[in-house]
């Protein structure tokens, strides 16, 4: 954001001579201005509509639509979707992915971004080295969800893995467990693992929060008597709400789409025994790598599990619009 | 005041050890991988987390010649260059246009580009597969470019249109009196002065073009146009009991990324945050 610090200052309107003088050329001068300008705007839109805009659109269609292979051709209406929600087989399995990502979400909630603002806190009093602390602590998210997933298979991996090693070094060894092959820890660990990697991103937001509430307001806090803990609950949290709107709504839609951490600790099919199959591991093995016991892809109700996940993103986000928006008019 | 300063101390001690514990948490596995990805194969067992005997880069050589990352790490710089480029050079000249132009219908293409930040382009993703095949982009990585563009436009638009308003439309409309067309006034002045929103956007876009494996693993199954992450997607059902040369691929397609953000750490957060923030 320091970027704008450095722009020019803007300008509300141009001197007024100017001003007139540019009245004066009148309007065959602006129609010109104006075709150049859709000329600009076309490589954008045709490339945006084409491949997101459309594709999305078309998407949601084709959930009304059966058939096999590529491109399911025969109106159906309403059909996947009923498929989907009372077939045992495709129930059972959607709504253990639709309650394993809340899971996964509301992890990230408490873990992620509590983290988050415990760190953004200690990094605004701007103590010696914090923007060390900070590089480090955004590095993960530079990362390819991959390699951190990978990296830490190697070391939960219960025979080699070097946790287990550790917490033997230290005299721990009770504790070892195989973290990702236990179906009642592999969603926790895997969600931590994921947390882990993103915390930085909370933390930044949250600082730059922070960082925008004037000292005065503390100060003033201080000098009536009010604690440090005081301060922080009764004075900043407050001015935080629209952070922690924008942080939570980023969490919720980066949640619902979390595809390549689960590929990476627990395979397509969430293993062990689908205990950590999220909507978007789900909708993979659906619509494009074909769904266990039938092994071949039905683009139909795939196309189903994209729109309610879809409808589930909106209706978060519309949460947010309705309860947030007042305080965050920069936004939209 | 001498009677607070030992309070103030500990709770600056208190501070430092949260933030170091943490930063443990984050070196640890990082080191782990880089370490044991230069130690011959059998010490990885003996001695997992001590500096090695003897270093050996083995498993680079693997990974690198054998296992084609050369190949793959060419593929991603491909895609990534061309893509970055082409996201600002359309999304430059599209918010230039939306800067400018005041009216319904291009208020209306604002929030019709802006929308785009708030929706995953994945839940397309049916479709994107069809409209691939049927332009027979499969196995190319042709088929990433214009997804990629399409992904990092709203970013682009957003961040670009916001700053190119900010530059004062005197500047604009001297040119213009002296006869410069819309496009000169872009080429010779819009663009010099844009520049570090430029380079917020190519931030912003870089690390997730750079590191996705959702579209190539979708479009793409011939080797020649496998990038780094798929790359390293596939390696592990190959080399599960090669530890050195599976470390050796994680840490290649760590290493590039991490030095360019060690190099400017701060820029990254910025445009990182701003970013998201402003999504």
């Amino acid at each position: 954001m320091t970027e704008s610090a450095t722009a020019p200052t803007p300008q509300a309107k141009p001197s007024r001579p100017l001003q007139r003088h540019v009245n004066l050329l009148g309007g065959q001068w602006e129609a010109q201005r104006r075709r150049a300008w859709i000329l600009f705007l076309v490589p954008a839109f045709v490339i945006y509509t084409v491949f997101m805009a459309f594709p999305l659109f078309n998407s949601m269609r084709l959930s009304l639509y059966s058939g096999v292979g590529l491109t399911p051709d025969r109106y159906v209406g309403l059909e996947n979707y009923v498929q989907l929600l009372t077939t045992p087989l495709w129930r059972d399995r959607f709504l253990n992915a639709v309650g394993n990502t809340f899971i996964f979400f509301f992890i990230h909630m408490a873990v992620q971004n509590t983290l988050g603002l415990l760190f953004a806190t200690l990094l605004s009093t701007r103590l010696r080295g914090h923007s060390i602390y900070s590089a480090i602590i955004f590095a993960p998210a530079t990362l390819s969800v991959l390699v951190t997933g990978f990296l830490w298979t190697l070391i939960l991996n219960p025979r080699w893995g070097m946790l287990n090693q550790a917490l033997e070094a230290v005299g721990l060894g009770a504790l070892a467990r195989p973290w990702l092959g236990d179906a009642n820890l592999a969603l926790p660990v895997i969600s931590l693992v994921s947390s882990w990697q993103w915390v930085g991103l909370p933390t930044m937001m949250f600082l730059a929060g922070l960082l925008t509430i004037p000292d005065e307001l503390s100060e003033a806090a201080r000098v009536d008597g009010a604690s440090a803990w005081q301060i922080f609950w009764r004075v900043k949290f407050p001015l935080l709400t629209p952070v922690i709107g924008i942080v939570s709504v980023l969490t919720f839609i980066g949640n619902f789409n979390a595809f390549d951490v689960i590929y990476a600790m627990a395979g397509a099919r969430g293993e062990p025994g689908y205990a950590t199959d999220l909507l978007a591991t789900f909708f993979y093995r659906t619509a494009i790598a074909g769904e266990h016991p039938v092994a071949q892809p039905n683009m139909g109700i795939g196309a189903a599990v994209a729109t309610i996940t879809f409808l589930i993103l909106l209706s978060g986000v519309s949460i947010w619009l309705i309860f947030g928006r007042g305080r965050n008019q920069e936004v939209f | 005041m001498k009677l607070t300063r030992p309070r103030i101390t500990l709770t600056t001690v208190g501070k430092h050890a949260v933030l170091i514990l943490w930063s443990l948490v984050v070196l640890f596995p990082i080191w782990t991988m880089l370490i044991n990805s230069v130690k011959p194969k059998r010490e990885i067992f003996r001695n997992p987390f001590g500096l090695p005997s003897e270093i050996t880069f083995e498993g680079y050589q693997n990974a690198w010649t054998d296992g084609r990352f050369d190949l793959y790490f060419g593929n991603s710089l491909f895609v990534t260059i061309v893509s970055l480029v082409l996201i600002l050079i359309l999304g430059s000249l599209a918010a230039y246009a939306l800067a400018n132009w005041s009216s319904r219908a291009s208020n209306f293409l604002y929030i019709y580009f802006i929308a785009g930040l708030m929706i995953p382009i994945r839940l397309g993703t049916i479709n994107l597969f069809q409209i691939i095949q049927s332009l027979h982009l499969e196995d190319s990585l042709f088929s990433l470019i214009p997804v990629y563009i399409a992904m990092g436009l709203p970013i682009a638009t957003f961040v670009l249109t916001s700053f190119i308003r900010s530059v004062p439309s005197e500047l604009l409309d001297a040119a213009r009196i002296d006869g410069a067309s819309e496009w000169r006034v872009y080429a010779t002045i819009i663009l010099p002065v844009v520049r570090p929103a430029l380079a917020t956007v190519t931030i912003f876009n870089m690390i997730p073009i750079w590191n996705d494996l959702w579209f190539p693993l979708i479009f793409i199954r011939a080797q020649g146009s496998r990038t780094v992450t798929l790359g390293v997607s596939l390696l592990f059902g190959q080399y599960q009991t090669d530890w050195t040369r599976a470390l050796s691929a994680l840490s290649m397609a760590a290493v590039p990324v991490l030095v360019v953000y060690l190099l400017m750490s701060t820029q990254f957060i910025k445009g990182l945050t701003a970013g998201a923030l402003k999504g």
